[in-house]
């Protein structure tokens, strides 16, 4: 049925130098295989147009898609890892690796934290970059998600941490175990304080980044078809001998086991976050009456959840139940054991 | 349960081999001694020769020795030191929402004047024990009940003993579909705010997340041949070297043994073991564990909630390896 046929010669000129695409002007999709422009593709927020497969973005068109134009302000640049164990490889040393990943891809480690505004509101927002060995978690990163999340305690602003990553870095062997601990530890904090933390799950995050901070933002959105678990997939079909069921780790898989609460397109993620983001701005009381007889209680006591039921005696003044009106509200908080 | 006076033939290692073969040589010449042949003299030679050979050998281990001794099938497990160390132990169970997990013991018990919780995981010290062990490889329900008790010993002010010996978290199926991820952090979170004492004892193999996982501490005390690593010689051997003879060298390389921990600034007590090993004699081990506990405990149980809270905070703010640049 060819209704168009090739006649050959025709589409270059004999002697004519032959024509090449330039790299990079050209991507295939991975999931639909479709070749997409590569501009298209930067216009769609890496989106793949025919079948919506999420390609991976580099950190700066992250940054610039999900703050405020202009309102990016990094911090903690200067800090660099020291290679405590002289971990070699064959001879070949991680701090020599370092030195070639910081000449590729600027200082700064595996992750980028900064202030910034998201639909208007203050945040301390973080992004794993995954392109620096795979976004894995060793004593800097520890160091400035702990930074981050002490900048939100003291000015009273929600985190946000954008997670890709393998895990834990092995070449800082046990001191990467630890940042583990001391990420949690930070977010622990936010917690007694009731300062929100959203955490963003992005392709892949796995290991000891999971297994911490990732699975404990107060909630917890992933984009579509993430990998995300504690072991690699290849690592428990070895355990188990035998093939993973299609799907699974991804991201729709744990919002269907309730591990995710939310699976949100790209397209849509800074709209979702910003409305995540007003819900738990204290200084949205609502309209009408309900803002004139609402107590802002959220620096009210240094009561840890976990242990609320310890505390439910002194934190359960009625005059705080603001829109609720009715008493007996006070100790609402003291039945929420989380999990 | 304990194996210490003959160590089954399966159950000794390459460089332990030289030092038994002369123990036993020992025992036998004590076996033929009559009332007219006297051994005595030779016996007192060989003793002498095999504390020797035995000092010799256990000055000079290598990291990946080490890593052998923490996995010795013969070293003295959790329960082990719950029943050398306490009295009146009694076992909790349950998640409260999915199932037990034998992986992790936890449980009521009493250490020298204080009532205490304690935590660890459980290798099994056979096939059948290890099946119902999986050995000492806990599952999202593992952690999620060591969390229920640990929140439980906080709100009634209780101190929490954590021993830990675990190859690693679960790697599964089902302890994915059960979020093994977050069982674990949630673990860490929870570990941070808790407000009683909490002394984290690392008995063997403190393997990555899931030995973290017990191990937010205001104290982290190593036994003198365990081990604490973000990964298992082996697993750093496969993916680094992508070559499976070079796990000593992993080993090595990793900085898993108690004086590495110590100098990076994460172990605070070494424990010495037993000459040889826990397992040679687990009552000189249990003593000298017993010892640190109540100076630590002591020492822990002087401050307040407010303070414990706060120092456990700082000593893990403490931790890691940077320098700052002005940037």
């Amino acid at each position: 049925m060819a209704w168009w046929s090739r006649t050959p010669g025709l589409s270059q000129e004999p002697g004519e130098p032959k024509k090449s695409v330039p790299k990079g002007v050209w991507n295939k999709c991975e999931r639909c295989a479709a070749t997409v422009y590569e501009a298209d593709l930067d216009a769609n927020l890496r989106v793949c147009a025919s079948c919506g497969h999420h390609f991976k973005m580099s950190t700066d068109a992250r940054i610039a898609m999900i703050c405020d134009e202009g309102s990016w302000q990094e911090h903690d640049l200067g800090l660099e890892s020291t290679d405590r164990l002289g971990f070699r490889v064959n001879g070949k040393k991680y701090s020599d690796s370092l030195k070639a990943q910081h000449k590729k891809m600027g200082s700064g480690d595996a992750y980028r934290g900064g202030s910034a505004t998201v639909g208007g509101m203050q945040v301390e927002v973080g992004f794993f970059v995954f392109e620096f060995m795979g976004g894995s978690m060793g004593s800097v990163v520890g160091e400035k998600i702990t930074r981050q999340f002490e900048r939100a305690l003291a000015h009273r602003r929600p985190a946000i941490v954008f997670c890709a990553s393998g895990g834990a870095r092995m070449q800082e062997g046990v001191l990467s175990l630890v940042q583990m601990a001391k990420t949690s530890a930070a977010r622990s904090r936010l917690r007694e304080a009731k300062i929100p933390y959203i955490a963003v799950l992005l392709h892949p995050t796995t290991g000891g980044v999971a297994a911490s901070i990732a699975m404990l933002g107060d909630v917890i959105v992933a984009e579509p078809e993430a990998l995300i678990g504690f072991a690699g997939p290849r690592v428990i079909e070895q355990t188990i001998r035998q093939q993973l069921p299609p799907g699974f780790q991804r991201s729709e898989f744990l919002l269907e086991h309730g591990m995710v609460d939310l699976v949100v397109p790209r397209a849509d993620l800074k709209a979702q976050l910003v409305r995540l983001l007003r819900w738990f701005d204290p200084a949205n009381v609502g309209v009408g009456d309900a803002a004139d007889t609402l107590v802002d209680d959220t620096v009210a006591d240094d009561a840890d959840d976990d242990l609320a039921a310890d505390h439910a005696d002194d934190d359960g003044a009625p005059a705080r139940n603001g829109r609720n009106g009715a008493g007996g509200n006070g100790v609402a908080h003291a039945a929420d054991d989380d999990d | 349960m304990s194996i210490e006076p003959q160590l089954p033939d399966r159950m000794i290692l390459e460089f332990e081999r030289p030092i038994i073969d002369l123990e036993r040589k020992i025992s036998e010449l004590r076996g033929l001694s009559t009332a007219t042949v006297d051994f005595s003299a030779e016996i007192r030679k060989l003793e002498q020769k095999a504390r020797k050979l035995q000092k010799e050998v256990f000055a000079d281990l290598t990291a990946q020795q080490k890593v052998q001794l923490s996995r010795h099938p013969g070293r003295p497990y959790m329960l082990d030191y719950i029943r050398t160390l306490t009295e009146d132990f009694v076992e909790l169970h349950g998640d409260r929402s999915f199932r037990d997990d034998p992986a992790i013991v936890g449980g009521i018990a009493r250490f020298d004047a204080w009532e205490v919780l304690v935590l660890g995981q459980q290798k099994g010290r056979n096939t059948k024990e290890n099946l119902h062990r999986n050995f000492g490889m806990a599952r999202p329900e593992g952690y999620r009940k060591a969390t229920r008790l640990m929140r439980m010993a906080s709100r009634f002010n209780r101190p929490i003993l954590c021993f830990i010996d675990t190859p690693g978290a679960y790697p599964g199926l089902g302890a994915e579909e059960r979020g093994q991820a977050e069982a674990i952090a949630k673990a860490l979170q929870v570990m941070a705010s808790l407000q009683c004492p909490i002394i984290s004892v690392v008995i063997g193999e403190g393997g990555s997340g899931g030995a973290l996982a017990l191990g937010v501490a205001d104290r982290i005390l190593m036994l003198e041949y365990s081990i604490y690593s973000v990964i298992s010689p082996e697993g750093c051997a496969s993916i680094l070297w992508r070559d499976p003879s070079k796990v000593p060298e992993a080993a090595a390389q990793l900085r898993l043994t108690a004086p590495d921990l110590v100098e990076l600034g994460i172990c605070d007590e070494i424990i010495p073991e037993a000459p040889g090993g826990a397992h040679r004699d687990v009552a000189v081990t249990s003593a000298k564990l017993r010892t640190a506990l109540k100076r630590h405990l002591k020492e822990l149980t002087a401050l307040s909630r407010h303070e414990l809270v706060e120092q456990r905070y700082q000593k893990f703010r403490a931790m890691g390896a940077f320098v700052e640049n002005a940037g």
